[in-house]
């Protein structure tokens, strides 16, 4: 199939893994973080793992939109969609999110109107079929969905639509990146920039993480080989002791984003002073809200919003996940009371979350195949008869 | 608040969320004995992949509080709903092999029956309608049984205002699909409910069919070395539903591949020893299949993504929307194990009939890791293909 096999293809992934084994120096330990999930995902649903070196970790980032969302906000949500004439419509990898009381699918079994759909516009042409409801959209996602949203608010306007309205929940990546790069818990060598958010904003809202952290910096596409290459790229400017900010995804993303996707965010929303983010606490100026100008699609002055802050549950550990601190599995209830059928936290709902991708995907740690010169050796598990005496 | 709160059953999860808790902290001072020093990374992952595994294999729960649109998916809440309610409930030997149909002697005689419910939505798609999904189905759940299907029940329940040039459509069509598999409709149900207390048509049929051959088939019978095919592309009819529902605004030339799988059942089994099983891969799609094998028998399954045949079409709206094919429904696709030598035999007489032309080997069946099929995909790397969780396509049959 044109545009995605020649982006797969297996011999050019064996010369890029040598060339990024070749780059490593004996003895160094690379940390690399992914940002965005959609890399998260790619990388487990094609096995990449298995065309990198031992010395070189991916760390999964916190880019993954529904993963983010506090649990206060999910709670909004479900009250939102819970007022009587209320017709809530939702993405589908909304559908699953843990409230307190249960997701939007439990929700929906019990009566309910939540309705998925796979572009906010859709959102419209329920308002337009069902004039004696009001239609609210669970806004959410990065730079990468906030456009959709903003010209969704633009054209319910230029309609004079009267019964829809949008539950904003919009975040920014930038500020994210700098949290992590401020944690004191994590030490990473460089990242793959988000080649979806990047589209929007362009590569220079980067340009500090090179210039003030110096870290290198490469803007990545989402299909295995973009990945690998990107890694490439970053494992270059390491072993060459630069830090820029590069972008491997240049058939997609334009330097400077697209002024107009930007602009219709900047004409319809503006950002909070602070927002919370889940285990990264309150992030400022890290989300976006409507412009008071368009405060009639404005749910959150609409209707009234419980607005309370909800903690996560204490066996989830969601937030050292996101941050990278902790690998999927050395969550304490990874897999056992944790499972992409009955989530608790929001890493294992989201196909882009990192808990899922290694459930659904990796679990083969201990049957892994070395399946490239180069690649990973099968890690058989050493001492467990030790270990489990 | 409770370590258990902000689950979908909410309070009702604190149990085994503090179970799952304890249980880690003990495997975790377990493994700590004797050795001051912390585990390294891979042996407590190790440790972690056990006990998922155990928490796998351990008896299914439900752990919602109601009924949600994943119970009818085919994948992982289909069958935690169908072992711990319907078959602990019903609990008996011939229920137990949850094949596609029951196996039963009567009076000397060995029968193959099953049942099944269709509420595919819309009612008419490219490639049929409801009316050849409910009796291609019935059939084919026979034929993958070993039967040659015989008689089929045909149970209509009908929405109040539904227009009787559709149902007779319907109808004319499920007496076509039963001529062109040789069964007949020998006995059926009519109800009516209020409008909106249904949508329009749903069909139920049961069928009959006659094993007259002694092989004991059935994926708990795969063993390390055999082979696993499929008779043809996969994700026709998933897709095609999908698209038919003029939600995406995407089209594509697809048309379901909804057919009778008798005769090329028969015309394999009669020609090929050493066929261990044949499943139809209906929801969950041949991911599904492969899982029930990998689990059913105790063994490892790998297959090859380049070896799995799929439409470009099929695999470029799947792109699309994010879905893997091997997850969407086929209605006219064998699943077929057999003993490995026995492979190319099975493929050759597969290819020998006009619905198994672009029959294929897509993997094998290994002794390790048991319970587990993995996938090496066509970009040359490994990963797990579980089964399907959630239901990206309600209502596909």
């Amino acid at each position: 199939m044109r545009f995605v096999d020649e982006f797969r293809d297996a011999d050019t992934a064996h010369a890029l893994s040598a060339k990024i084994t070749a780059l490593c120096q004996p003895g160094r330990q690379y940390k690399l973080m992914e940002v965005c999930g959609g890399h998260t995902h790619t990388i487990y649903k094609h096995g990449l793992e298995d065309y990198l070196p031992e010395q070189i970790t991916l760390v999964h980032g916190p880019g993954c939109p529904v993963c983010v969302i506090p649990m206060g906000r999910v709670d909004d949500a479900m009250a939102l969609a819970a007022e009587p004439d209320v017709i809530m419509t939702s993405f589908g990898d909304m559908m699953r999110v843990p409230g307190s009381n249960g997701s939007f699918f439990d929700a929906k079994a019990q009566g309910t109107d939540i309705r998925m759909v796979y572009s906010p516009l859709d959102s419209l042409k329920i308002a337009r079929k069902n004039p004696d409801k009001r239609v609210v959209f669970m806004a959410i996602g990065f730079e990468t969905t906030a456009p959709s949203t903003a010209m969704t608010v633009l054209r319910a306007a230029a309609e004079g639509l009267t019964n829809f309205s949008i539950f904003c929940n919009h975040v920014t990546i930038v500020p994210a990146i700098k949290a992590i790069l401020d944690s004191p818990d994590l030490r990473l060598d460089g990242f793959l920039g988000p080649g979806h958010v990047s589209t929007v904003i362009g590569c220079r809202p980067y340009e500090f993480i090179a210039r003030d952290y110096g870290k290198p910096v490469v803007v990545a596409g989402f299909e295995p080989l973009d990945i690998l290459q990107s890694i490439y790229m970053l494992m270059l400017q390491l072993s060459q002791g630069r830090a820029e900010v590069e972008n491997q995804y240049s058939r997609v993303v334009p330097w400077n984003g697209n002024p107009v996707a930007l602009r219709a965010i900047g004409e319809t929303m503006e950002l909070r002073p602070y927002f919370e983010w889940r285990g990264l606490g309150f992030i400022s100026h890290s989300a976006l809200k409507v412009r008071d100008q368009y405060a009639a699609f404005d749910a959150e002055l609409l209707f009234s919003v419980p607005g309370v802050r909800v903690a996560d549950p204490k066996a989830c550990q969601c937030g050292e996940v996101l941050k990278g601190v902790l690998k999927p599995w050395e969550c304490k209830v990874f897999g056992t009371a944790c499972t992409p059928e009955t989530p608790i936290g929001t890493c294992m709902v989201s196909p882009e979350g990192a808990c899922a991708a290694y459930y659904n995907y990796g679990r083969l740690t201990r049957h892994r195949i070395s399946a490239v010169p180069g690649g990973r050796p099968p890690q058989t598990p050493p001492k467990m008869e030790a270990s489990q005496t | 608040m409770s370590a258990g709160q902000g689950g979908g059953a909410g309070q009702a999860r604190g149990g085994w969320v503090a179970e799952a808790l304890r249980v880690h902290e003990e495997e975790e001072q377990q493994a700590r004995r004797g050795s001051p020093q912390p585990l390294p990374g891979t042996v407590r992952e190790e440790l972690v992949l056990e006990r998922i595994e155990r928490a796998r294999r351990s008896r299914p729960r439900i752990k919602e509080e109601r009924i949600t649109m994943s119970h009818g998916a085919g994948g992982k809440a289909t069958q935690t709903l169908i072992e711990a309610m319907f078959a602990s409930a019903f609990a008996n030997p011939l229920l137990e092999p949850l094949e596609d149909a029951a196996r039963l002697s009567v009076g000397g005689a060995r029968l193959a029956l099953t049942t099944d419910s269709y509420v595919v939505s819309p009612l008419f798609f490219p490639g049929g309608n409801i009316g050849d999904l409910a009796v291609n189905g019935t059939v084919n759940d026979l034929s993958t049984s070993g039967a040659t299907p015989l008689f089929l029940s045909a149970g209509f329940i009908l929405e109040e205002g539904f227009e009787v040039a559709e149902l007779a459509r319907i109808v004319a069509t499920m007496r076509e699909a039963a001529d062109a598999a040789g069964v007949q409709i020998v006995t059926g149900d009519t109800k009516v409910v209020e409008r909106g207390k249904a949508d329009g048509c749903y069909i139920n049929t049961a069928g009959v069919g006659l094993i007259e051959h002694d092989l004991d088939l059935g994926v708990a019978g795969a063993r390390p070395g055999d082979a696993i095919l499929v008779s043809g592309p996969v994700g026709d009819h998933g897709i095609t539903i999908m698209l038919a529902r003029g939600e995406l605004d995407i089209e594509a030339d697809i048309t379901s591949d909804t057919a009778p799988l008798n005769g090329l059942a028969a015309g394999l089994l009669s020609s090929v020893p050493g066929v261990r099983a044949l499943r139809d891969a209906t929801r969950g799609g041949v991911a599904t299949i492969l899982n029930e094998i990998a689990r059913s028998a105790g063994v490892g399954v790998t297959v090859n993504e380049n070896d799995i045949p799929v439409r470009t079409e099929v695999r470029g709206a799947a792109e699309l929307l994010g879905i893997d094919p091997m997850y969407v429904a086929c209605e006219g696709r064998l699943v077929v194990v057999t003993a490995g030598e026995a492979a190319d035999r099975a493929v050759a007489a597969l290819r020998a009939h006009p619905l198994g032309a672009q029959a294929a080997v897509i993997g094998h069946v290994t002794a390790d890791p048991p319970g587990i099929v993995q996938l090496k995909t066509a970009f040359g790397g490994t990963r797990i293909v579980d089964l399907l969780v959630g239901d990206p396509l309600p209502r596909i049959c």
